[in-house]
Parts: C-alpha cells; sequence; structure tokens
C-alpha cells in the first residue's frame, strides 16, 4: 500500500459513512470505564436510537481525554463541548442539548490551563479516533509514515531521521534512540527481534497502558518502522496481564493491520516482512528489565542477567534485539511524518520532544497529560494539575517511582529534562508524579518505596534480596520512633553499597528514595529519631 | 568452526596479563595467580553474577562489574582489591550472615564451609545488621540427605549442578525477593521427589551446610567439587 492508496482508503472510508451532524465522544479508556463510561454510552445510544436520530448523531468509543478524574468525560463535536462526571441519567438531556446550548452542569471547561499547556504528540489520537477502528487511525495520517520509510528510505535514512530527532527513551533511562537503532542494525546475523516493553510496573503509572488503549496502531507502527530499520522481521509485545484492556485492542488492531497488509508478510507489497506477537507478563516489576523480559518471553523465571553482553548483541534466543518502550515506540511515526528537525525543534538542548506523565497525589487535576520537555515543574503542578488542594502547602514532588526521588520547593522552577532531574537526585522514570504537601511524611514515603523494592525483588543478588529487606526494616524502625542515629549511619551505607553493587536496575535504584528524601528533609529522619516525633503526623510513635 | 581465537593483553591490579577473548576476568586473574573471592561461581557450572562477591573496578567503566561473567578485553585496567571493593564484599557477607540462621558453632558443616571461610579470608570480623531470623524448615525426607533452609545462600549451584550436569532439574528456586527458597520438583519433599537421581552433586556443590549427607561426622564433611571440571571437560569432548 503506497501513501496515495492510503490516502484514497482514508477518504473512502469517510464517503462510505456520510458523517453525521453530531458526535459524541465518549471515553473507553480504562480510568473512564472504571467510573461507567460503558454504560453512559449505551444509555445515550438508546436515547439517539429512541429519537430515531442515527443519522444525525454517533456515539463514538474513543481513548483517554486526559483528566481520567473527573470522568467519564465526553466531547461532543463539532461545537468542542467536554462534558465531565456523566451519568446514565444526563443521557437524555445531553442529546437534547445538540446543536443547541450545552448542559451547563456536566461541562468542563476546555480551555482550562490544564488543557491548553500540554502539546501533544504521542496522545494527539488519545480521545479523538476509536481505538478499535483501523480506518479512523488512517484517517489521522496512519500509517503513512511506515508506507513511505518502506517506500522512499533506505534503513539507514531511517535510523538517521530518529537520531536526528534526539528522541531519548521513555522506559526510564533515556538512552538514545537513533544510537540503540544502529547498534541492532549493525550487529550481525540474519534473525533479529523487536521487543515493546509495556510491562510497566512503576506503582500508580498508566501512561503506557493509557497509550495502548487509546491508540494501539500508533505503537505498532512504530514498531514495523523499527523493524525495518533494524533488520527485523518477528516483533513482541510484552503486556502485563493486568491490562486486559490493551490487550485485546491490540489483538484487534494486529488482525486490523495484518488484513489490510500492513503488517504481515510484504507489507505494501515490498519484500519486507513483520509479524507482531502479544506475550503476557504475569505482572512482576522486575520483568521490565530488559533482560529478565527477555527471559520471560523465553518461558524462563523472569530474573535479570548481568549485561554486557547487551541485548542488542545477545538477545532474545541469543539474537539481536531491539527494546523500546511503548512512547518510545509511540513517537517514532510523527517523526518519521514531520521530520526529526520537527520533533528535535521542541523541548530542550538535550532532550527532545515531549513526556507523557500520570499526575497523581495532591493537585487538584489529576490525570493523563503531555507536556514538552523543559517545561517547569511549577507549570505542571499548579498551571495544569491546578495547584494544591484545600489550602494545603506544596512540599515535594516524586517523580520516577521506586528508582526515583522527591523533589522539594526550591526546584520547582527547574526544567523537567533528563539531565536537570538527575542533577537533583530524581529521575524522569517511566513517567510518574506524585505531588504532596505537608500532610505527608517523607520518611513514610521512602518506606512506602522501599517496601514495593522488597516484594519486588528478584532475589537473585544478596545486595538487592537482602539489602533492601535490611533498609526496609531500619525505615521501619525510623518511622516507630525506635531508631538511633547508629541506624541512620547504617542506612546510608545500606543505600551506598546496594546502589553500586546489585545485579540490575531495580537493585541500583532502590536506595533513590531514600538518598533523595535524606538529601533534601534529613531534618524529618532526624525528629523522628531524636525527638520521637513525625512532623507531618503521619507515622505512629511508641509514646 | 576452527575461527582463531584472539588473546587480548590487559592489566589487573598493575600487572600485565593475558587471556583469550573468550576468558572472563577472573579466569585470567586465577591463572596468574590473582584472588577474586567468589561465592555463586563454580568453575563448570554456568556463571550467573549472583552473589556480587568477585565484583571488580575497571578503569573507565563507572560501573562495578563482576569478574565471573565479564569477558577481558584488550587494554582493559581491572582493580580487584580497591578498599571500597573489600568493604562491599564485607558488607554482601555479613547481608548474607543476616539473612538466615548461621550459628557456625552449632551448624553440620562447621570448618568447611565456604561461606565462613569467605568471611574469615576478607575479614569480615561482625555482622552489622540485625539477623533476621527467619523459621525455615529442615527436609530430612531423602533417605540420604537433608535440606536445612536455614543455612542456604540461595547461590544457586545446587539449582544450576542438577540441570546442567546431571540432567535432572529437581531443583528449582521459588518465590520472590527475600522469600525465595530453593525447592525439589514442584515444592514437593526432596524424599518423594520422582525426578532426583541420588547422585548426591547438589550436595556436593553446595558451599554451606544447607545440603548435606545424614550420618556423617562433621570431619567427613568435607565436600567433593574435583568431580565437575572432569564431567565439564567430558561433555565438551562430546561435543
Ligand atoms: C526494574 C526495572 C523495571 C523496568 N520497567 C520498565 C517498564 O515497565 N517499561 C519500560 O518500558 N521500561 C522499563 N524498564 C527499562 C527497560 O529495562 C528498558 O531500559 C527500556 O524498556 C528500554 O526502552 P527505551 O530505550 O525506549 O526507554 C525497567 C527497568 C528496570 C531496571
Ligand atoms: S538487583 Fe534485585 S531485582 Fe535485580 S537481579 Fe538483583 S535481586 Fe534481582
Ligand atoms: S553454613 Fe557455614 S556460615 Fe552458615 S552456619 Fe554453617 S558454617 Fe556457619
Ligand atoms: S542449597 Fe546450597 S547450593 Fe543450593 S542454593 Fe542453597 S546454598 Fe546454594
Ligand atoms: S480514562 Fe477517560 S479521561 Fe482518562
Ligand atoms: S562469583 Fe561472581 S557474582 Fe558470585
Amino acid at each position: 500500500m503506497t501513501p496515495e492508496e492510503l490516502r484514497r482508503l482514508a477518504e473512502s472510508h469517510e464517503e462510505a459513512r456520510p458523517e453525521p451532524r453530531h458526535c459524541i465522544k465518549v471515553c473507553v479508556a480504562a480510568g473512564c470505564l472504571s467510573a461507567g463510561s460503558d454504560r453512559v454510552r449505551e444509555a445515550l445510544q438508546n436515547e439517539i436510537a429512541q429519537r430515531g436520530l442515527e443519522n444525525e448523531c454517533e456515539v463514538k468509543g474513543v481513548g483517554c481525554l486526559g483528566l481520567c478524574t473527573a470522568g467519564p468525560l465526553m466531547l461532543v463535536e463539532p461545537d468542542g463541548v467536554m462534558y465531565q462526571r456523566v451519568t446514565e441519567e444526563d443521557a437524555p438531556a445531553i442529546v437534547e442539548s445538540l446543536g443547541k446550548k450545552s448542559v451547563e452542569q456536566l461541562v468542563c471547561p476546555s480551555d482550562m490551563s490544564f488543557f491548553t499547556k500540554q502539546y501533544k504528540i504521542v496522545l494527539e489520537n488519545s480521545g479523538v479516533i476509536d481505538p478499535e477502528k483501523i480506518e479512523d487511525y488512517i484517517a489521522r495520517d496512519g500509517y503513512t509514515a511506515l508506507a513511505r520509510v518502506l517506500e522512499e528510505m533506505t534503513p539507514q535514512e531511517v535510523i538517521d531521521e530518529i537520531t536526528r530527532s534526539g528522541l531519548r527513551g521513555r522506559g526510564g533511562a533515556g538512552y538514545p534512540t537513533g544510537l540503540k537503532w544502529s547498534t541492532v542494525a549493525k550487529a550481525g546475523g540474519s534473525r533479529k527481534f523487536v521487543i515493546c516493553n509495556a510491562d510497566e510496573g512503576d506503582p500508580g503509572a498508566f501512561m503506557d497502558r493509557s497509550v495502548l488503549e487509546s491508540d494501539p496502531h500508533r505503537v505498532l507502527e512504530g514498531m514495523a518502522i523499527a523493524a525495518y530499520a533494524v533488520g527485523a522481521s518477528q516483533g513482541f509485545l510484552y503486556v502485563r496481564a493486568e491490562y486486559p484492556l490493551a490487550v485485546k485492542r491490540l489483538r484487534t488492531a494486529i488482525r486490523q493491520a495484518e488484513r489490510l497488509g500492513l503488517l504481515g508478510n510484504n507489507i505494501c507489497g515490498t519484500t519486507f516482512s513483520f509479524h507482531v506477537d502479544i506475550r503476557l507478563g504475569a505482572g512482576a516489576f522486575v520483568c521490565g528489565e530488559e533482560t529478565a523480559l527477555i527471559a520471560s518471553i523465553e518461558g524462563k523465571r523472569g530474573q535479570p542477567r548481568p549485561r554486557p553482553p547487551y541485548p542488542a548483541e545477545y538477545g532474545l534466543w541469543g539474537y539481536p534485539t531491539l527494546i523500546n518502550n511503548v512512547e518510545t515506540f509511540a513517537n517514532v511515526a510523527p517523526i518519521i511524518r514531520n521530520g526529526g528537525d520537527w520533533f528535535a525543534s521542541i523541548g530542550t538542548e538535550k532532550s527532545k520532544g515531549t513526556k507523557v506523565f500520570a499526575l497523581a497525589g495532591r493537585v487538584r487535576n489529576t490525570g493523563l497529560i503531555e507536556v514538552p520537555m523543559g517545561i517547569t515543574l511549577r507549570e505542571i503542578i499548579f498551571d495544569i494539575g491546578g495547584g494544591i488542594p484545600d489550602g494545603h502547602r506544596f512540599k515535594a514532588v516524586q517523580t520516577g517511582g521506586p528508582s526515583g526521588g522527591c523533589i522539594p520547593e526550591q526546584y520547582l522552577d527547574m526544567p523537567v529534562d533528563y539531565d536537570s532531574l538527575a542533577k537533583v537526585g530524581s529521575i524522569m522514570g517511566s513517567g510518574g508524579m506524585i505531588v504532596m504537601d505537608e500532610t505527608s511524611c517523607m520518611v513514610d514515603v521512602a518506606k512506602f518505596f522501599m517496601d514495593f523494592c522488597v516484594s519486588e525483588s528478584c532475589g537473585k543478588c544478596v545486595p538487592c534480596r537482602v539489602g533492601t529487606a535490611q533498609m526496609y526494616h531500619l525505615l521501619n524502625k525510623i518511622t516507630s520512633g525506635e531508631a538511633t542515629m547508629e541506624d541512620l549511619a547504617l542506612l546510608e551505607e545500606l543505600c551506598d553499597m546496594v546502589k553500586y553493587t546489585s545485579l540490575c536496575g531495580l537493585g541500583q535504584t532502590a536506595p533513590n528514595p531514600v538518598l533523595s528524601t535524606l538529601q533534601y528533609f534529613r531534618e524529618e529522619y532526624i525528629a523522628h529519631i531524636v525527638d520521637k516525633q513525625c512532623p507531618a503526623g503521619v507515622c505512629q510513635m511508641r509514646q | 568452526m576452527n575461527q582463531p581465537v584472539r588473546v587480548k593483553t590487559l592489566k589487573i591490579d598493575d600487572r600485565d596479563v593475558s587471556g583469550r577473548e573468550d576468558e572472563t576476568i577472573l579466569e585470567v586473574a586465577r591463572q596468574n595467580g590473582i584472588f577474586i573471592p567468589t561465592l555463586c561461581h563454580l568453575e563448570g557450572l554456568t556463571p550467573i553474577g549472583a552473589c556480587r562477591l568477585c565484583l571488580v573496578e575497571i578503569k573507565g567503566v563507572s560501573r562495578l562489574l563482576p569478574a565471573c561473567v565479564t569477558r577481558v578485553e584488550e587494554g582493559m585496567e581491572v582493580y580487584t582489591q580497591s578498599e571500597r571493593l573489600q568493604k562491599y564484599r564485607r558488607m554482601v557477607l555479613e547481608l548474607l550472615f543476616s539473612e538466615r540462621n548461621h550459628i557456625c558453632s552449632v551448624c553440620v558443616v562447621n570448618g568447611h564451609c565456604e561461606l565462613q571461610s569467605m568471611a574469615q579470608i576478607l575479614g569480615m570480623t561482625h555482622v552489622s545488621v540485625p539477623y533476621r531470623f527467619p523459621r525455615l524448615p529442615v527436609d530430612a525426607s531423602h533417605e540420604r540427605f537433608v535440606v536445612d533452609h536455614n543455612r542456604c545462600i540461595l547461590c544457586t549451584r545446587c539449582v544450576r549442578v542438577c540441570d546442567e550436569i546431571e540432567g535432572a532439574h529437581t531443583w528449582d528456586v521459588m518465590g520472590r525477593g527475600i522469600d525465595s527458597r530453593v525447592i525439589t520438583d514442584l515444592n514437593q519433599p526432596w524424599g518423594e521427589s520422582e525426578t532426583c537421581t541420588s547422585c548426591g552433586k547438589c550436595v556436593n556443590v553446595c558451599p554451606t551446610g544447607a545440603l548435606f549427607e545424614k550420618g556423617k561426622p562433621v570431619s567427613d564433611r568435607q565436600k567433593k567439587r574435583q568431580f565437575l571440571p572432569y564431567l565439564t571437560m567430558m561433555r565438551e569432548e562430546r561435543r
């Protein structure tokens, strides 16, 4: 299929069904579904049927609209009105209002900074297209990048374009994607693999799930382009089994793409073939680590192995393997469509493009956001997030999940990019962002993440298996007012040892939440130990 | 097949040494009489880099790398004895001692234990973290052998020897993190195992008192490891 044919397909799809005058786009991503959006969709459909308006108005299931806490959310087109917290009982009023005055009490102001300060590349189709219809994706220029790559570009040119874009891995460490692709491309051998890492184990993170649920084809297209660039013909999507909706939509998407010859054998009539399979993960955090993920796909116990050799050289079944994150792949098609220079013009010097965050915790607007790199924490938390509710004061923001750290108030005006975050002792991570106010105890926060690491450690290496358990024990002692200053010194020694001696990233970064809270909130630790007091009033003290 | 194997020259602790490109830092160090402590490693078994005792520093590399799985490279400058490494190694041992129940004086392999001798060699004088004292079972259902989980350090030598040399794959690891445990078959009593051939290889490679033979005095509890290189050699020749 050439780009021209794709365009014709997109147009014929539109001609076949005359565009109804109204379209109600109901969010059917997991967040809103759990708030009952499927029932609302049904109620709307019934209402429309009852009034015989089927040709006038269409109800469409779309991906995440972003402001998940206000769900179920929906968007009425062409009026551009967004409704929040809609229930089944609201259906008659909404249908009644089509083309007239909107239902005042349901309106979600779409001009609020939550929406206007965002910049959508990865999520550009989220909440716009029906994730279960490939035609919707194609109508938004979907698969044109793949068709163009196959028709006009050599693998090396594709890699050059990605390199020029400055894209860095969105799975956590921020490794340059172009460099990784070229390493796999250079690796010898006729068999290679492409893996999409959709394990997403960070507590509270749901960015990748949302992308997969809202726009699965974009990830498939990115994988296919990558496969062409590195010379692979088989791909795997490693998705955790707790994401059944994402899995279902991916399955549908793969089937649809194969039917149109956009995946499978001889894609777009060329000699390039690429097959994608889904592998379900049991949901262990460590299986997101690339070597553990590979072991898991191979059917072994999901445990990391020492690197080098890196998967780029020795990966799945010993063959060169490219592993990228969902969001990384989701950036590929737009980069090819608009050019690497376009992408490189967004963001900062060393962190290009945008980043999707799951904004949570003590902010007014929680949900899924996409912002240009270099935006400040203050803009994210106070403009997009709407600030701290209930008259409380901002205290810290945790980024990067269990591998990250807490950033205090003094850095609120710091730009959000890989290097700035690292400089203050945290990381970008996969994009979890938890805002805390003065009712949070930082020792308790550190203990929470350590608890997570203890239960998610795979147990292979001694520093992580025993070290994190000992660190948790010490943190527990501190929060229950039973620790001494010697315990604190021991905790710091263990942080250093576990960080530098553990086998994989889990252990190597497990001490980060402790280290960063110690760096900025040491006095809270001291208060627990010396004064036997929890300044935030969270921890249980003995007396 | 017969690709020439290249020889690399490198420095270990400022000494010039050379090794084949498929050799690890540990192998080359040992050939040259340079001591690097190990626990999970055992010649003849696939190295896994799990205990982290063999970590070394390499000039220009910010991470510490395990000597048992890291291949030599041309011009590498390896340091095996820095103060930092010695401190980390002692802490690894302390963590291992604290993890389960290592009270050497009442242990069946007292005096013949690799964990114990490693502690002596590396100058571990005390354990600064608290002992965890988990309650763990002892399985004496096998007619000749016993597994005492209280002494296991999860080095998985038993797992590997049983799988890679004996070919029975009776042993495996169950659970995660601090709750990990070695198991026989699908966590059945060892005595009821249908795959165990009672060859005793696991008992002989176990570095501690976790696996031992019934009814032998302590003085006879020397573990026999000489068979491994021999078996590996036989295996290689069959290829
Ligand atoms: C313990 C651990 C968990 C990880 N979990 C994930 C994950 O859930 N998703 C992901 O994409 N990367 C995860 N990573 C990072 C991956 O190992 C790998 O670096 C990444 O998938 C590479 O893709 P990228 O270059 O596109 O970021 C994890 C790493 C570690 C150490
Ligand atoms: S660092 Fe932790 S998760 Fe990683 S291999 Fe070691 S025990 Fe397993
Ligand atoms: S196994 Fe070794 S270290 Fe553990 S108690 Fe027995 S002798 Fe001591
Ligand atoms: S039983 Fe012995 S050989 Fe097996 S893992 Fe435990 S300590 Fe290692
Ligand atoms: S899930 Fe509906 S807005 Fe995010
Ligand atoms: S001997 Fe190398 S890690 Fe155990």
